[in-house]
């Protein structure tokens, strides 16, 4: 039997014990004499949201097939924990083994949104380890940074040995072979491990400024260095790892099923959307092999309901097969198919009446802006028409409900535009009455919420303007009070979120180096879990701000300039600078680009030769 | 048809609460493909239902609960497929098949419990042993800890005390309300040995007695303060009233073999 790392008093005084045992099903236990590496894959949010995530049960799985590396993991301590632990002076552990993780060779954080970066403080100070690089000697784990927020990793850049950018299942084994060889001296190690595709040392590099703040080169240190980090990415999904054991964890957690990846990237080429651009070219999974993991997962977990995941599900050429397949295959067995939102036509409601409690649930689109011309201006291709019958033909199918979502603060964005969010709910909800009263299921409930746009890099926006924090409000105010003088306002509802959050993830998503003595400034004063409303310290971070001397509406307010240096551009996401710069300028003139299907317009990706670029 | 599940919880499992328990179940029962059977409508669910939630904290060797099922399976096999798919800690220990009647549901019939409450002293207190002054009152009992015939003589004496009192008054602290109450009626049974205080309390419904309720009531009785020990406590098996046998018996307490656990109310 497994000893765990905290007593049965602390145990029996946290909320949730169950978050630091471990043990679960599919979890994985090795001897660790056996082992040359072992390695702490981190999710800086709480257990719940962490083991809902899919890349940390591929990396897992990835690291767990080797029959040298031990991969355990670790999430971030909820507040009462993280009081006790600091208190009794319990150091961070793995679930696994229940070692403390000073033990291990390797952390590894998936980073998956701005707002986690004083939890991998955090992580870090617990398991007592110095929180910035430099200040690490040999005897320290190396620490490791991947994840969407590490397509720009500079203001965390300080806090980490070395990032891996792009997808973790192409170039891990090499890395792990290279400690192997190299491992014993870190400088070494690192300097072989910033050749290898996809890695970046920060600590190789300099970083100059110009007068004015912006950057003016980052130089590598040294004539071995790569001058570029290109990202890695899978060019045939049939090599891509694929976890058929995820862990089933004791306790409900966010993603409480089997999760099924169809496809890879997303050929819409939307303006705002960061995910759209960097996971570029699109790769479809093979229907066979999917049938296959769904098989196997459900056989392997147990459990009840089984979720599709990608981005923009409707253009996986496959849909109609793998939705019939699953509904077919595992009707008998009572499991649950759930959809990711699809695009609104004949065949997908036709889908979701088959697999969904019609009564409860409600239908989500997702227009992003209210009027055509904003639509166009972020390159949505969805037009009012194809809304409108979408919710018409939703509403015929007995649907009554149906859910908006909306972006405000966008390039361009004028109060006419703002104010076309109401019309179209309103638009929606007469379409929805002309129905006859006989035929109709009651009043129908339209829904609208938005949240606010955040450039982000490596996006036809990265040159985008946000605004101050009033300026946000106010937007949401415009529109809250045109909803009230909708005619149909009583089957109306708005929601918005504070816009407070929105500066900070603003001022990381294209922040540079500077920012780490910011991040290290608030955790001090106490920030943790800042995703979650009721944690979130606005007023600690302006203070952490103005103690490091950084004015952070350098990074937000602002439209850059054509020719600025971005602290993110030594990064090669074969996606090129000039086809972005070509894409906003074709957004402020409202033109649309055909999506990759239709038309290659010419991004860059096409020489890799891989998913839709060779199909069409 | 229906079968009742016989299962023990240890080590780190001791911290997965009830809830959480059944969720785990459900979906051993997949994974271990038994043919179990759904309810109807909208969101068929299984049918399984749990004899009695177990405290987070605590061990137990006897957990129970009932499943439909469609068809029938071997009961070695039953335990075989699911032993093989359960998480370190927990173990299926027996598979019975079970009346149809409602009434006979483990839910229902659960009347008594045995438990083995495990006293030490905990380690701050041992530490800070020597510097207690051993002849004040409160603590000279802990000097019976040093060895095990005393200790098992001492508080048998100390049982019979607490028994021989007319009624065994403690406050019941519920969510809205507290009261005063005999639990003497409630005890069928009390006994200390090298492994432990055995308890045998009724449970269920009608009347139900936790055993930490008892157990500190008990070491407030014997002067021992609450404090300075650690407590482990063990589920050993779940009762239910043996119908057959009580019909012309009025005092229950003085007989124990009228509680048969569980997995012996059988069919054949």
């Amino acid at each position: 039997m497994r000893k765990l790392a905290l007593d049965n008093d602390t145990l029996m005084c946290v909320e949730k014990p169950e978050r630091y045992i471990g043990g679960e099903i599919n979890s994985v236990m090795k001897n660790k004499e056996d082992m040359d590496i072992r390695f702490a894959l981190a999710f800086p949010d709480v257990y719940e949201i962490g083991m809902s995530h899919l890349g940390i049960q591929i990396l897992y799985d990835i690291l767990n097939e080797r029959e040298d590396t031990w991969c355990e993991r670790v999430y971030s301590p909820w507040t009462d924990a993280d009081n006790i632990f600091r208190e009794k002076n319990i150091p961070l552990f793995a679930l696994e083994s229940q070692d403390k993780l000073l033990d291990f060779d390797f952390i590894g954080f998936t980073i998956q949104y701005e707002m986690c970066y004083t939890n991998i403080l955090q992580i870090l100070d617990l398991a007592g380890i110095p929180l910035f690089a430099n200040d690490r000697g040999e005897e320290f784990p190396i620490i490791i940074g991947g994840g969407p927020c590490t397509y720009n990793p500079e203001p965390i850049a300080d806090f980490f040995d070395l990032f891996y950018i792009g997808e973790g299942e192409t170039n891990l084994n090499e890395l792990m072979d290279l400690y192997k060889k190299f491992g014993k001296s870190k400088e070494k190690f690192l300097l072989e491990a910033s050749k290898i595709e996809g890695i970046y040392v920060p600590s190789l590099y300099d970083v100059t400024y110009n007068s004015d703040n912006t950057i003016k080169e980052m130089i590598p240190k040294g004539k071995d260095v790569p001058k570029v980090v290109k990202r890695t990415l899978v060019l045939d999904m049939k090599d891509a790892h694929y976890p058929t054991k995820p862990i089933v964890p004791f306790i409900k957690v966010t993603q409480d099923r089997v999760v099924l990846e169809i496809q890879r990237g997303c050929i819409r080429g939307c303006r705002f959307c960061q995910a759209g651009m960097v996971y570029r070219p699109s790769r479809e999974r093979d229907l066979e092999d999917l049938k296959r993991y769904a098989r196997e997962m459900l056989e392997n977990t147990g459990h009840e309901e089984i979720s599709l995941s990608s981005l923009s599900s409707s253009d996986y050429s496959k849909l109609n097969e793998i939705i019939t397949y699953l509904i077919e295959e595992f009707k008998d067995k009572k499991i649950n198919v759930s959809l990711p939102s699809l695009r609104i036509d004949g065949f997908s409601l036709d889908v979701m009446s088959k697999v969904q409690d019609v009564r409860k649930s409600s239908l989500t689109f997702a227009p992003e802006a209210g009027s055509q011309r904003l639509r166009d201006v972020i390159n949505k291709g969805l037009t009012e028409e194809e809304i409108l019958d979408g919710a018409f033909k939703a509403f015929e199918g007995g649907w009554n409900k149906v859910k908006l979502y909306f972006m405000l603060g966008l390039p361009t964005e004028t109060e006419e535009d703002r104010l076309a969010i109401p019309h179209l709910a309103e638009e929606i909800a007469k379409r929805y009455y002309t129905i006859p009263k006989d035929e109709r299921n009651g009043k129908c409930q339209i829904t609208a919420s938005s949240s606010f746009f955040i450039p982000k890099p490596f996006t036809p926006f990265q040159w985008a303007k946000m605004y101050p924090y009033e300026k946000y409000n106010d937007f949401a105010y415009e529109v809250k009070d045109e909803f009230r003088n909708m005619l149909n306002r009583k089957s109306l509802s708005y929601k918005y979120h504070d816009a407070k959050t929105t500066i900070l993830e603003g001022v990381f998503a294209r922040g540079d180096r500077r920012l780490s003595k910011v991040i290290e400034t608030a955790y001090k004063e106490g920030c943790l879990y800042d995703a979650w409303s009721e944690y979130f310290n606005y007023d600690a971070w302006l203070d952490a701000f103005a103690k490091s001397d950084i004015d952070y509406t350098f990074y937000i307010l602002r439209e850059r300039d054509e020719n600025e240096i971005f602290p993110w551009d030594f990064i090669d996401i074969e996606v090129k600078k000039d086809y972005l710069l070509k894409e906003w300028k074709k957004a402020k003139e409202g033109v649309v680009t055909p999506n990759c299907k239709e038309k290659c317009s010419g991004c860059g990706c096409l020489s890799m030769g891989a998913g839709v670029c060779v199909k069409s | 048809m229906k079968a009742r599940i016989k299962f023990s919880k240890n080590g780190s499992l001791i911290y997965i609460g009830h809830l959480d328990v059944m969720r785990y179940f459900q979906k051993a029962i997949r994974r271990a493909g038994l043919p179990i059977a759904f309810s109807e409508g909208f969101s068929p669910h299984m049918i399984m239902s749990f004899a009695q939630p177990l405290g987070v904290g605590m061990y137990s060797e006897g957990e129970y609960f009932d499943i439909e099922l469609l068809e029938y399976i071997e009961p070695k096999k039953a335990i075989d497929d699911l032993n093989k798919v359960m998480a370190d800690g927990i173990k299926i220990k027996n598979f019975v098949y079970i009346s149809d009647d409602k009434k006979q549901s483990g839910m229902t019939i659960v009347a008594a419990a045995t438990y083995l409450a495990k006293l030490s002293l905990n380690k701050s207190s041992l530490d800070n042993l020597d510097m207690l002054t051993l002849e004040e009152d409160n603590n000279k009992e802990l000097k019976n800890f040093d060895n095990e015939e005393d200790k098992i003589k001492f508080f048998n004496n100390k049982i019979q005390e607490y028994f021989n009192r007319d009624e065994i008054v403690v406050l019941k602290k519920t969510k809205r309300s507290e009261k005063e109450v005999d639990i003497k009626p409630m005890i069928l049974d009390m006994k200390y040995s090298e492994q432990g205080l055995f308890l045998f309390l009724l449970t269920g419904s009608e009347n139900n007695l936790k055993p930490n309720l008892v157990v500190s009531d008990f070491l407030i009785f014997c002067n021992l303060p609450n404090n300075m020990l650690t407590t482990d406590y063990k589920r050993l098996d779940v009762f239910a009233k043996n119908i057959k046998k009580t019909e012309n018996i009025d005092n229950l307490q003085q007989e124990n073999n009228n509680f048969i656990p569980l997995d012996a109310c059988t069919i054949k």
